[in-house]
This record gives structure tokens, C-alpha cells and sequence, in this order.
């Protein structure tokens, strides 16, 4: 058993009297598909924040790719892969571009680059797209080339925060291949969804509630205990009684 | 460094690709120095004014009094020859000197002509003409009192520039034109551009990535730096072949001191964008911030010696007002470093200040 990819321990994060990260604590193994659920304002964008290096804890610690993000962040950056909630390609460039561009900030050669990103579009089926301004690109197809650029410098480490929001079942389906893949290949992923659906794809999940961890472990296992047929069930179980504030 | 390349050659895309942003961009300079060749107008008071009078009698006192009485001019030298007052105008001590001819009292007396030599600074054309015609009221009503008196008398008045002898308007607004477009391109655009990385999310997509913050803005802002540079070589270029403003002083330093300002103008556009999260705020901002004071209180349209004293204050705070003094230093005075070096370092300042909260506010951003 090599070391895990993400190790959390009591993080936790403030913003003045309000606790949006209340001493999480969780560990994800490498090449595992890790599922970070809750309801809106539970704390999962805030605490993939912080594993990413965009935020400072308040206390508590955190190390990704076996670097502390507070102390190593630079080392932690070169390391992990990053798609957020609106994804970020530049629409006025092509994709040859915008992957040259993400190539580049992680040090990877020209050549090198493109040699990965033709592979990628071949896999993606995208191979007329390399020339084409992103921009005019449909929704669905400007997803996977995010998670594509996302994958690139073939980080150890990938968050993607709600990677299906707004795309057809077809399309979440080939991008949920695109996930099993890179874990296959040994990159451990951390992905927030609204779909719960999704969750059942996950080897682990955690449901987030008020910042907390309420529950975490296998999909299935988790149903079995809670006595639930799906996770949704589990979810609106959980949910419900923090947003009516009697939890 | 070689992601700091890839950076810089995605910027330099956006702004190609962006043609219409492109084109007013280099557009912008050039239609603006032909609209404000025609349109300056100006007042003036509380002129500082240089006396020589080389055989002081009771009539060039009397005169000299009339100044002080008329509420425009306040003496501020006094001399019998000419000799200070080379120094007097470069300094900007006096924008008006009188010069009596020897024996003035003495010729008007004997029903002579007697002449006064009246030179004006006329770095500022249109105040150089307002208080020319000030000078010659003040000098005409004292004729016309004489007259009823004792007689006609008969002062001849001969007018003259320092500095900027043709008087042409263009010389006095060229270096503000400059001001103006380099807040444009150097502090809206890179608001702009930075925004517009928040709006889409991109930016989160770079501070993730292992290029360091000031990296990030490197990179944003050095095609800004480039573009405002050119631009001040157009509107020179372009003052110099339509309106034939001369540049009396050193090129070198002019060109020096418009990246000083281009500076100041680039960390007052990262500031912005650090404080606000959507382009049209960032526009907004902008424009209050920099556009306005600039063609307001820089001196650039409106002379501040006829402001009240709390907006001339203000216009303290204003980095083109200083970037104007000097421009017009060097252009129309022909003066350099050694003159303009408190201007200079006010300028410096400002950029090390707002640079130092830019960066303050872009990391706590991060917070």
C-alpha cells in the first residue's frame, strides 16, 4: 500500500463568525474516486480551496501528493489538476492554444505537448476541434476538453468541483469514462457533484452538512447501513433537518 | 519562464483577436489629438507677476499698484534688470514679467511714448492669452484716467511668449492627451482584463497553477505596457507632423517618465481589478477613478490656478497632474531632470504605493 493522495486532519476555516469548514478529516488512496457531496453552502467548494492552495486554512492540516498545502503550497500546485464550476478555457483562443497555454504553466515542452493533447482528442473523438476557437465549441464538448487540459500535465492529484453541471446524460457518461480512465491510470480524483447518481460511480463518498463530514464511506455500504434504497434518500435524510436549522 | 512566455503569448491573442478592442485602442489616440487641437478654453487669476524697473518714479509705482488693485496679479519680484527673470520663468516663480524702459516716468511726463515690455509664459496658451489681456486693461485704464487729468499719455505695451512662442493650443494638450489615453490603455484595460479572467473562472484556473501571483501579473499587464508605449510615440509622432508641437527637452526623458506614469496608471488597473469582481464595475471604476480626474483636475483642460483651493488639492493626488507638469516641462520649457525631479519622485511614489496595495489587495484576495 503506497501512501495516501490526500490526507486531511481537523481543517478547518473561518470567515468571521461563520464556520464554513468545521475539523474535517478524511484520507483518499491514490487512484481512488473520491466523492465530495452536500447541499449548496455545505463547504465543499471552500475546502477544495484550500487542498488547491487558493485558501488558507485556519487551523487543522492538510498534505496532497504527500506535500502540506499550507507550508508546501507551490509543490502541491505543480502536483494537482484543477477543473472548477465554470471551466477554464479562454473561448478566444483554439485548443491547441488554450493547451499549450496549461501545458506550458506546468513546464512541459511544446512538442510534449502536443503529442499529449492529440492523443487526448483522439481518445475524446475531438480531433477536428484542435483548430478551433473554443468559443464556437458546444457546451458538452468545452467540458472534456476542461477536463482534458485539467489532465494534461498528468497531475497525481485532480479536483473537479461539479464537472457535470449542465451537460446531457450522454455527455456525463463519457465523462465519467474519462474519470474511471485517469484512476485507472493511478491519478486519484476528488469530484463534487449535485447529481446523485454520479455518487453511486464513487468508491468512497463523504456528505458534507453544516461543514461537517456526516457520513463517508462506499455508496453501497453506506445504503446498507442507513437502511436507504439510493443515495438521494441518504442525502435528503441528511440535508434536510440543517437546512431547517434543528440538527 | 517559459510559462510566463506561454502567459504573455495568450495575452497577446486576446488583444489581437479582440479586432473592434484593438482598433479603438490605436484609433483612440489619434481621433482625440485632432478633437482637443480645437476645443481648450481657459481663465485665470491670482497671476504671479515679475516687476523690472530700472528708474522707479511715482507713475511706475502708480502702475505697479494698479496690478496689485486690479485682484488678478500679485507681485511677486522685483528688480531693476532683467537678469533673474530667465530664472524666475523656468521655475515657474512668475507666468508674467513687466519691464519698464529707463526714464518711463520721465518720457510721459515730456508727452513721450514710453514702452513696457510685457513677456508672458505662454506654456499654457490660452491662460497666457487671458492674462496678456489682463496686462493691457490694467494699462489702458490707466490711460484713460491719466487722460482726464492731465492729457493723453501714451504707454506702448509690447507683448511677448517664453516657452512657446507660436502659442499653439496642441502644445498645451498633448501631454494631458497623453495622460488620458495611457489611463485608458495602461489602468481600464487591465482592470478589464483582469475581471474578465474572474468572470470566467480562468483566473482561479492560473492561481492553481504553479505560476506564482506576481507571475500572473506580469503577464496580464506587460502587453498593456508595450501598447501604452506605442501609443505615447503615436500621439508624439502625431502632435509633432499635424500640429508641429516641438519637444524642446530631452526625448529619453519624456519617453522615461510616460513609463513611470504608465506604471502608476497599470497598478491603479490591478488595484481596481482586485477590488472589484465584474467588468462593468471594473469600467465604472475605472472611469471615476482615473478618467475623470484626469481630464478634470490635471490642468489638462481646465487650469487649477482658477480652481477653488480644495479642488486643487485634490488635484494633488492626481498622477496626471504631476505627469503633466513634467511633460510640459520637458516639451515646451525644454527643462530636465534637475527641475522636474520633485515631480518625478511624487510620481514614484504613487506607483511604489499603489503597486505595494495592488499586490496587497491581489493576495488577500486569496485569503
Amino acid at each position: 500500500m503506497s501512501a495516501p493522495a490526500i490526507v486531511v486532519r481537523d481543517l478547518t476555516r473561518v470567515f468571521g463568525a461563520f464556520t464554513a469548514v468545521d475539523h474535517i478529516t478524511f484520507d483518499v488512496a491514490q487512484g481512488e474516486v473520491f466523492g465530495f457531496l452536500g447541499a449548496n453552502g455545505a463547504g465543499k467548494t471552500t475546502a477544495i480551496r484550500m487542498l488547491t492552495g487558493l485558501l488558507q486554512p485556519s487551523s487543522g492540516s492538510a498534505s496532497v501528493a504527500g506535500h502540506d498545502v499550507v507550508r508546501e503550497t507551490e509543490r502541491v500546485k505543480s502536483r494537482i489538476g484543477y477543473m472548477s464550476q465554470r471551466f477554464a478555457l479562454y473561448d478566444d483562443l483554439t485548443v491547441r492554444e488554450n493547451a499549450q497555454l496549461y501545458g506550458g504553466l506546468y513546464g512541459l515542452r511544446r512538442g510534449e505537448i502536443d503529442i499529449r493533447m492529440r492523443r487526448m482528442l483522439e481518445r475524446l473523438g475531438l480531433e477536428r476541434a484542435e483548430r478551433s476557437i473554443v468559443g464556437s465549441l458546444p457546451l458538452g464538448w468545452k467540458q472534456k476538453l476542461a477536463f482534458a487540459a485539467a489532465l494534461l500535465p498528468e497531475p497525481s492529484v485532480v479536483f473537479l468541483d461539479e464537472p457535470t453541471g449542465g451537460v446531457d446524460p450522454i455527455t456525463r457518461r463519457q465523462f465519467w469514462e474519462m474519470i474511471y480512465e485517469a484512476a485507472h491510470g493511478g491519478t486519484t480524483v476528488l469530484v463534487t457533484t449535485h447529481y446523485m447518481d454520479e455518487a453511486e460511480y464513487c468508491d468512497r463518498i463523504s456528505i458534507m452538512v453544516d461543514g461537517r463530514i456526516a457520513v463517508m464511506g462506499a455508496p453501497s455500504a453506506l445504503k446498507r447501513e442507513a437502511g436507504v434504497a439510493t443515495i438521494d434518500d441518504l442525502f435528503v435524510r441528511l440535508a434536510r433537518p440543517a437546512t431547517a436549522g434543528t440538527a | 519562464m517559459s510559462a510566463l512566455w506561454g502567459l504573455l503569448r495568450k495575452e497577446v491573442y486576446h488583444i489581437l483577436r479582440d479586432r473592434r478592442t484593438l482598433t479603438v485602442l490605436v484609433l483612440l489616440p489619434v481621433v482625440e489629438v485632432i478633437l482637443f487641437g480645437y476645443s481648450i478654453r481657459t481663465d485665470v487669476r491670482d497671476v504671479r507677476l515679475a516687476i523690472v524697473d530700472p528708474t522707479p518714479d511715482a507713475t511706475t509705482l502708480a502702475l505697479r499698484d494698479r496690478f496689485t488693485a486690479s485682484g488678478v496679479f500679485r507681485v511677486v519680484a522685483v528688480s531693476s534688470s532683467e537678469r533673474p527673470l530667465d530664472a524666475l520663468f523656468r521655475t515657474d516663480t512668475v507666468q508674467v514679467a513687466i519691464e519698464f524702459e529707463p526714464s518711463f516716468g520721465e518720457r510721459l511726463a515730456r508727452g513721450e511714448r514710453a514702452q513696457m515690455l510685457v513677456i508672458g509664459d505662454a506654456t499654457e496658451p490660452n491662460s497666457g492669452s487671458a492674462r496678456q489681456s489682463y496686462v493691457n486693461a490694467v494699462v489702458q485704464q490707466y490711460e484713460s484716467e491719466q487722460a482726464a487729468r492731465r492729457g493723453g499719455i501714451r504707454i506702448v505695451p509690447e507683448f511677448r511668449a517664453r516657452f512657446n512662442p507660436t502659442r499653439a493650443s496642441a502644445n498645451l494638450f498633448v501631454p494631458g492627451l497623453m495622460a488620458l489615453v495611457l489611463n485608458i490603455i495602461a489602468a481600464l484595460m487591465t482592470a478589464l482584463s483582469l475581471t474578465r479572467e474572474k468572470e470566467t473562472g480562468t483566473l482561479e484556473a492560473l492561481l492553481v497553477s504553479p505560476l506564482r501571483p506576481w507571475q500572473i501579473i506580469v503577464g496580464k499587464v506587460a502587453p498593456y505596457l508595450v501598447i501604452g508605449f506605442v501609443s505615447v510615440l503615436l500621439v508624439l509622432l502625431e502632435a509633432r507632423l499635424v500640429f508641429h508641437v516641438p519637444i524642446h527637452g530631452s526625448v529619453t526623458l519624456l519617453l522615461a517618465e510616460g513609463l513611470l506614469f504608465i506604471l502608476v496608471a497599470l497598478a491603479l488597473g490591478i488595484l481596481i481589478s482586485a477590488r472589484t469582481s465584474s467588468q462593468r464595475v471594473a469600467m465604472m471604476t475605472a472611469m471615476l477613478a482615473t478618467m475623470l480626474p484626469t481630464q478634470i483636475l490635471s490642468g489638462f483642460v481646465f487650469p487649477l490656478e482658477s480652481m477653488p483651493s480644495p479642488l486643487q488639492w485634490i488635484a494633488n493626488l492626481v498622477p496626471a497632474k504631476w505627469f503633466v507638469l513634467i511633460a510640459r516641462g520637458i516639451m515646451l520649457k525644454g527643462v530636465g531632470i534637475a527641475y522636474l525631479w520633485q515631480e518625478t519622485l511624487v510620481l514614484a511614489v504613487m506607483a511604489l504605493v499603489l503597486m505595494a496595495a495592488a499586490s496587497h489587495s491581489f493576495s488577500a484576495r486569496l485569503e
